[in-house]
């Protein structure tokens, strides 16, 4: 299994060195463009200012957008949050480990699994447990499985958000048959709570498999489909090539990462940089592409769940059969953890999603910080990428990012 | 522009022909996966409300309260979960922690109510349409959150302690205390079911959280012979412990040794009373046994003058001639007891009430008397042969051998019962050098009275066991025992609830040995109960009231094994305990005399 330590490239730098390694990583950029406010008189009548949100099909959530418009061009955007807020890392300071297994995957709804996951690894590493190899295998199953299932509605979404409805209620009722999978698997359709420190809760049941690629024939087929009637769509061309693009520059210091950076061409993907769980054994490349505009962007997510079915029939054929799925944990009603803190990532549907965690050896998580992508992409990228662009085409740049502003939140 | 991408999106005319994907009305029914985690269902039966799923319910949607649907009692606290749905999150660790695997969750997917307080229920008690459900959420044994096997007591080997007294139990390591102590649940579940109600979930969190003082601080506040208690105690907590449903409990005697064991050296320092009450009443204790010494440690710290009569020149009653060496070793005892004398208790060892001193001056000289004389008598079978020289009775046997003798018992032994006494006896032939030692129990392996543990011990040192035999007639022969046996069956339960065993005509055979022990049961001493004047049973022991263990005479009090009958040491602390609390509350004259018989 490939290590999850992000630690280990930079434990031995001295802390002088890392200042310079930090400078150094990032680019000399000339005008640091998003420090500028720019002011617009609005009793000019030139100006008006709207609201899209907190209450907006667009904005994939609660989430709101402060535009200026002149006459249908945007002119400025700031984004607000706190619509949504539950507090979770503060919540899990007052809850025992087990105690916070339950709660992290509230943290993002179209894809739990992936806090899961991080939550349990964090967990894991600082209190050294191994989980078994087939446990290993299952949570990578689980981790594209989520993936598909996120990506397919957010290809739905964005359908949806240029006017296309009925591919938007195509990837929802498809995105079903996958719940229906987690259902089966996990005991729960949308929050899981599946994937727990020690490995998973429960094996396969029987038959699974082929009720799995049974779904994943549908969804490929559904794939056909979209690309027949969303990609070689004429108002869709017209729409989304050339629009919300995102400078190959503008990566680094945004922190842009997943489909949205690729899109780019951009090569970062968790999945290969820095492999966890059983990626390492996994036959796939980096789905790279190069325009980086709403189009690209929504193809690459196209592609990625093909891939991800890929990924999933590949786990199929080679998992291991038998053997345990969870190690043993001590008594959980008084599991202290190891000191110590760690930083975990994993790549989601909507880029690198991260969990540091620090325990002082308590019963209870010291801290717990929760770095999704969605925070970078929706508030500090947004309201530069809709500068200038009509206000029909905010919801579409924004599901484009495939922003999920429960986990901006927590 | 091209016509193909204007051609193209027609193409999902295509779809409208399918068969929709959806269901036709929001609440259709639609059963749920066989694992789907649905509406919580309580086996109230196989429920104990132990209170784990309140504990580890992260958003504390579970309450455990009474219910008219349960009753408290040994092993059960009466209460049972009740569950907020506005609350739950439905991650079914509650099903995961259950220690009965009462707790499950059923299948069904839609509840529609218009009282929003229904949804605030009891499963189990509460009539559901759920309660019958036969899928939904199980946990599985690997699934289960709590760990159900038993940290195992390092033991000399069998072949090393067959020839030794020496102590077989060599005590709890650190990380195996650690590791045993972190499975406990503090569900306290075992606090009712032991007779002196000691503190255990605190005690072992103290364990846990290494307060090891603390914890003799606990021991001690309701068990003087905490130390003793950790080796040969029966542990009725163990039989009730959350975890023992479905594994092994936690071995709360041992992880009581591991604090004494660690501890022992400081013992005086950590819990010797700076000052004790003076009330200047003086309390006479007749019986240097548990029973005794432990009213005398509880009413030294009531302030009172305690003077204990034993009519054996060690004091320890059974602790010290019942129980053997490599159970029990006697510093072990010698250095608890030592403890409880030095809070300033009078001994007068080899005085015999009823002969060197009368019980009437005993009650004339003390404003309160206890007594706690014990069952010493042990009985012998009423066959023909049982006084033969080669036949003894299993206390004199054990009293023997605690005072320094070692027997010549031959090489084939014979023991006769099935209880703790029992296995004492055959166990220590063993060590006496009995190369072929039989244990012969009338009834089978299942109603024998022994515990587990020292009947699996005895096996492992060799001993053989007969079931469904009985010796119904002893001759002696040459220089040994021909003892005849018959073989039972099982009839119909007796009052105790056994099966009674029923001679089969014509089984006869028969056995020789050289020694035959019997140890099928001791009785208190009728001769000095009939001499003190107080109010007895037809078995000799002591008629007191439950309550207050006040015999009829005002002021004289008898508890332990010579009022109980015979039972374990435990038992004994606890009722000494009890008297120790109810002869302070007389002396100070709090409690009210008696208004009816």
């Amino acid at each position: 299994m490939a290590s999850n330590k992000w630690s280990e490239n930079v434990a031995d730098i001295k802390p002088e060195a890392k200042e310079e390694t930090r400078k150094a990583a990032v680019p000399h950029v000339p005008e640091a463009f998003w420090t500028q406010e720019e002011t617009f008189d609005l009793s000019s009548g030139k100006y008006l200012k709207i609201w899209q949100g907190p209450q907006h099909p667009g904005v994939t959530g609660n989430m709101a957008l402060e535009l200026v418009v002149e006459g249908d061009i945007v002119r400025s955007c700031k984004t607000h949050v706190g619509y949504l807020h539950r507090g979770f890392e503060k919540l899990m300071e007052r809850r025992k480990y087990i105690q916070c297994f339950p709660i992290v995957c509230r943290i993002c709804v179209p894809e739990p699994d992936t806090n899961e996951y991080l939550f349990a690894a964090a967990v894991e590493e600082l209190a050294n447990i191994e989980i078994p190899e087939k446990a290993a295998w299952i949570r990578t199953f689980v981790l594209e499985l989520s993936r598909t299932a996120s990506l397919t509605m957010g290809l739905g979404g964005q359908a949806g958000a240029f006017g296309l409805g009925t591919i938007g209620q195509w990837a929802v009722a498809h995105r079903d048959y996958i719940l229906d999978l987690f259902e089966e698997l996990t005991g729960g359709r949308v929050y899981h709570m599946y994937i727990i420190p020690g490995g998973v809760r429960l094996d396969f049941p029987d038959g699974f498999e082929d009720r799995v690629r049974a779904v994943l024939d549908k969804i490929e087929h559904l794939i056909g489909d979209i690309e027949k009637v969303m990609f070689n769509n004429s108002v869709f061309k017209a729409r989304a090539k050339g629009l919300g693009v995102i400078p190959r520059e503008w990566i680094e210091p945004f922190g842009i990462t997943g489909t949205t950076a690729r899109a780019a061409g951009a090569p970062l993907d968790v999945r290969k940089n820095n492999p966890y769980l059983v990626y390492d054994q996994l036959d796939f490349e980096m789905i790279l592409g190069s325009a980086s505009d709403v189009y690209e962007r929504t193809l690459l997510r196209k592609e990625e769940i093909l891939l991800s079915i890929r990924l999933i029939r590949q786990i199929l054929d080679r998992m291991p059969k038998a053997g345990p799925v969870r190690r043993k944990l001590p008594n959980v009603l008084h599991w202290k953890v190891p000191a110590g803190e760690t930083y975990v990532r994993a790549e989601s549907g909507r880029g690198e999603m991260g969990y540091y965690l620090v325990s002082d050896g308590s019963e209870y998580p010291r801290r717990v910080h929760v770095r999704g992508a969605s925070y970078t992409h929706a508030m500090a990228l947004l309201e530069h990428l809709v500068k200038g662009i009509s206000i029909a085409d905010v919801a579409g740049v924004m599901t484009s990012l495939q922003t999920c502003p429960p986990e901006i939140e927590r | 522009m091209s016509l193909k991408d204007t051609l193209s999106p027609f193409y999902a005319w295509k779809r409208a022909f399918e068969k929709p994907l959806t269901i036709k009305e929001p609440i259709t029914e639609r059963e749920g996966a066989p694992r789907y985690r649905g509406f919580h269902i309580n086996d109230l039966g196989k429920c104990i409300g132990c209170g784990s799923c309140e504990e580890v319910c992260q958003n504390e949607a579970i309450d455990i309260i009474e219910t008219a649907k349960a009753q408290a009692g040994k092993g059960d606290s009466g209460l049972r979960p009740v569950i907020d749905y506005g609350r739950c999150c439905w991650c079914g660790l509650c099903v995961d922690v259950c220690p009965t695997g009462s707790l499950e969750m059923s299948n069904d997917y839609i509840w529609v109510t218009t009282d929003p307080s229904e949804f605030v229920f009891q499963p189990g008690a509460d009539d559901k349409p759920w309660n019958d459900d036969e899928l939904g959420y199980r946990r599985t044994p690997e699934a289960w959150l709590l760990d159900p096997n038993q940290r195992e007591m390092p033991v000399l080997d069998p072949e090393v302690r067959k020839h030794t007294f020496e102590e077989m139990a060599l005590g709890f390591t650190d990380d195996i205390a650690m590791e045993e102590a972190s499975r406990c649940l503090e569900c306290g579940i075992c606090i009712e079911a032991c007779p002196t109600h000691m503190d255990i979930p605190n005690y072992i969190k103290a364990i846990r959280e290494n307060r090891l003082e603390e914890a003799l601080e606990i021991l001690y506040d309701t068990n003087p012979f905490s130390e003793t208690c950790g080796r040969v105690c029966t542990a009725h907590c163990q039989d009730v412990c959350a975890l023992e449903h479905n594994g092994q409990p936690i071995a709360i005697r041992y992880l009581k040794r591991y604090i004494t064991d660690k501890t022992y050296q400081q013992r005086k320092e950590i819990l010797f009373p700076k000052e004790l009450p003076q009330t200047g009443k003086k309390v006479a204790v007749i019986g240097g046994g548990p029973a005794g010494l432990t009213a005398a440690y509880y009413l030294r710290h009531y302030g009172h003058e305690v003077t204990i009569f034993e009519r054996q020149p060690q004091l320890g009653g059974m602790l010290r001639y019942g129980i053997p060496e490599y159970r029990l070793p006697k510093a072990v005892l010698d250095r608890e007891i030592e403890f409880i004398l030095d809070l300033g208790v009078e001994v007068r060892t080899g005085i015999s009430v009823g002969e060197d001193i009368s019980f009437d001056e005993i009650r004339a000289q003390y404003d309160a008397v206890f007594i706690a004389i014990g069952a010493q008598k042990g009985t012998s079978m009423p066959i023909e042969g049982s006084d033969l020289p080669g036949v003894e009775i299993g206390v004199n046997f054990l009293a023997r051998i605690a005072e320094g003798e070692r027997p010549d018992i031959g090489k084939r032994v014979i023991v006769v019962g099935g209880g703790n006494t029992a296995m004492d006896v055959c166990r220590s032939s063993v060590r006496l050098g009995a190369e072929e030692v039989h244990v012969l129990y009338r009834r089978t392996e299942a109603e024998m009275p022994a515990t587990r543990e020292e009947y699996e011990e005895a096996l492992e040192e060799g001993v053989q066991f007969d079931f469904l035999v009985t010796p119904v007639k002893i001759e002696r022969k040459d220089d040994h025992l021909a003892i005849t046996c018959m073989r039972m069956e099982l009839g119909e339960p007796d009052a105790s609830g056994r099966r009674r065993p029923i001679p089969i005509e014509g089984s006869e055979f028969v056995i020789e040995a050289d020694t035959c022990i019997m140890a099928i049961g001791q009785k208190v001493e009728g001769k000095i109960s009939d001499a003190m004047g107080v109010k007895i049973t037809r078995w000799h022991t002591f008629d007191v009231d439950p309550d207050t263990l006040e015999t009829n005479v005002p002021g004289v009090y008898a508890g332990g094994d010579c009022e109980l009958g015979p039972t374990d040491a435990v038992h004994a602390i606890a009722d000494g305990k009890k008297a120790a609390y109810f002869i302070h509350e007389y002396l100070s004259g709090k409690l009210k005399q008696k208004t009816s018989a």
